[in-house]
């Protein structure tokens, strides 16, 4: 099993390396939004600190979501979804690989935007480094691991790309609400304890949504 | 019998409706006694509370039809799924419509970001989106497939949110905050009003189910015109 989403998951990482198309955009995409929101909260700009965390993840959201429209439409457009199909798999090791892909590509880009927003917003993190790792993972892997059947369930709607952010942003809110309150406790020096509640409810989301889309994931995946 | 046509059932149905809806007006606004702070204001509470009860109803059914689409592949579950879904809708739009006009003079604010009206606008905009997924798929088959899929991960979704939120904003102290327990005096005012749009989303469910039957049939007669011309 493992060797079969690992074969999935190559396939799309080497395609994006190559290509380097959704990951452009998502890196990009995510910078203007952290240059709008610093236009937009001007009023509140000596205390944009403690506005960094919520952001950070309007930035992440939406550079993933842009991803995550990737995932199912080239291989639409290039009428690889029937190759993809008559693999002797079951269809829940195609969302596997096509998830882990999709959290690998947002983790790349919120490493960048990450950097960014430490200039942009005169952030000074060192020894915090490692808990927000585990927070941007956990929180990617649950956004993309509902992300990647949303997507496969908007890529077969007329509206594509418009219809993806509508339906997965109200689903996805508990990872989102969760995140930043985990990141802000990280950022802002309270104590790591209070960590645990959100992780473990980012945790239990993840476990619950990734545990269900490997199920309806068949449902979905249609030529 | 033809879809959109009225069986005996539903003229019964439709006489029970009206009654019930009668007693419901005259409990809510008469029998019930006058609430000691807000006065008569009170009373939208025997329409935000039902309304809230019911939309939470039609949800639950529209959750059990798609388990069912999906185990059985029959458009029935889906035409079900579907007239629930948009009467969930209806339902948690009179909630959030009636909240803030009951909030205005009580809390003389509109909106609060308090646990409560949080969740229930995202579970409203959870079957909005529903709806939109619905509506952007043309294909018959695919969509009733897509909104299933939705329909389920909706309706987990919906506890989750729920406590997301209020762990994290229950923090703040929110000007609601019910009053302890309902004056039992209240309570048959609220009993007959339940009933009342309990019946009314029955009588509802069943016409937008005979709507969207009729609608297939002329879908099929149509294709049926297409591939004989």
């Amino acid at each position: 099993m493992g060797k079969k989403i690992w074969a999935i998951f190559r396939k799309d990482l080497l395609i994006e390396l190559r290509t380097k198309d959704s990951l452009n955009a998502m890196l990009f995409f995510g910078i203007v939004v952290l240059v709008i929101f610093n236009f937009a909260l001007e009023a509140v700009r000596d205390a944009i600190h403690s506005a960094a965390p919520g952001i950070l993840w309007t930035a992440f959201a939406f550079a993933g979501t842009l991803g995550l429209n990737r995932m199912f439409a080239a291989e639409k457009e290039n009428g690889c979804m029937q190759g993809l199909l008559m693999l002797p798999i079951d269809r829940g090791i195609i969302y596997l690989g096509k998830m882990l892909a999709a959290a690998v590509f947002m983790m790349i880009a919120e490493a960048v935007i990450f950097v960014f927003s430490l200039v942009f917003f005169n952030l000074t993190v060192w020894k915090e480094i490692p808990y927000l790792a585990l927070v941007f993972s956990i929180g990617t892997l649950g956004f993309t691991a509902v992300g990647t059947l949303l997507s496969a369930v908007s890529v077969n709607t007329r509206m594509r790309e418009v219809l993806l952010p509508l339906i997965l942003f109200p689903t996805a809110l508990p990872i989102l609400i969760n995140a930043v309150e985990a990141t802000s406790i990280i950022l802002n020096g309270s104590d790591y304890q209070s960590l645990r509640l959100p992780i473990t409810i980012m945790s239990v989301f993840t476990i619950v949504f990734g545990t269900l889309s490997y199920l309806l994931f068949e449902y979905v995946l249609e030529d | 019998m033809k879809p959109g046509e009225r069986s005996g059932f539903d003229r019964l149905w439709w006489g029970f409706l009206l009654v019930s809806m009668a007693a419901a007006l005259y409990m809510a606004f008469i029998q019930a006694p006058q609430e000691k702070t807000m006065g008569d204001l009170q009373r939208i509470f025997y329409f935000h509370v039902p309304a809230a009860m019911t939309g939470l109803t039609a949800l639950a059914v529209n959750f059990i039809a798609s388990l069912m689409f999906l185990a059985r592949k029959d458009r029935w579950w889906d035409n079900l799924a579907l007239s629930a879904a948009e009467i969930g809708v209806v339902f948690l739009t009179m909630v959030l419509v009636t909240g803030p006009i009951w909030a205005k003079p009580v809390w003389l604010v509109w909106w609060t970001w308090s646990p409560r009206l949080t969740s229930s606008l995202v579970l409203w905009m959870l079957y909005v989106a529903y709806l939109l997924v619905r509506n952007y798929t043309a294909d018959p088959d695919r969509r009733a497939l897509m909104s299933a899929v939705f329909g389920i991960v909706a309706f987990v979704d919906a506890p989750i949110v729920w406590f997301s939120i209020r762990w994290w904003r229950d923090i703040h102290p929110s000007p609601m905050l019910e009053t302890g327990g309902l004056s039992p005096a209240m309570r048959p005012a609220l009993w007959t009003c339940w009933v009342a749009f309990q019946v009314l989303f029955i009588y509802l469910i069943r016409r937008r189910f005979f709507l969207e039957s009729a609608q297939q049939e002329i879908e099929w007669i149509e294709r049926r015109l297409d591939a004989s011309r």
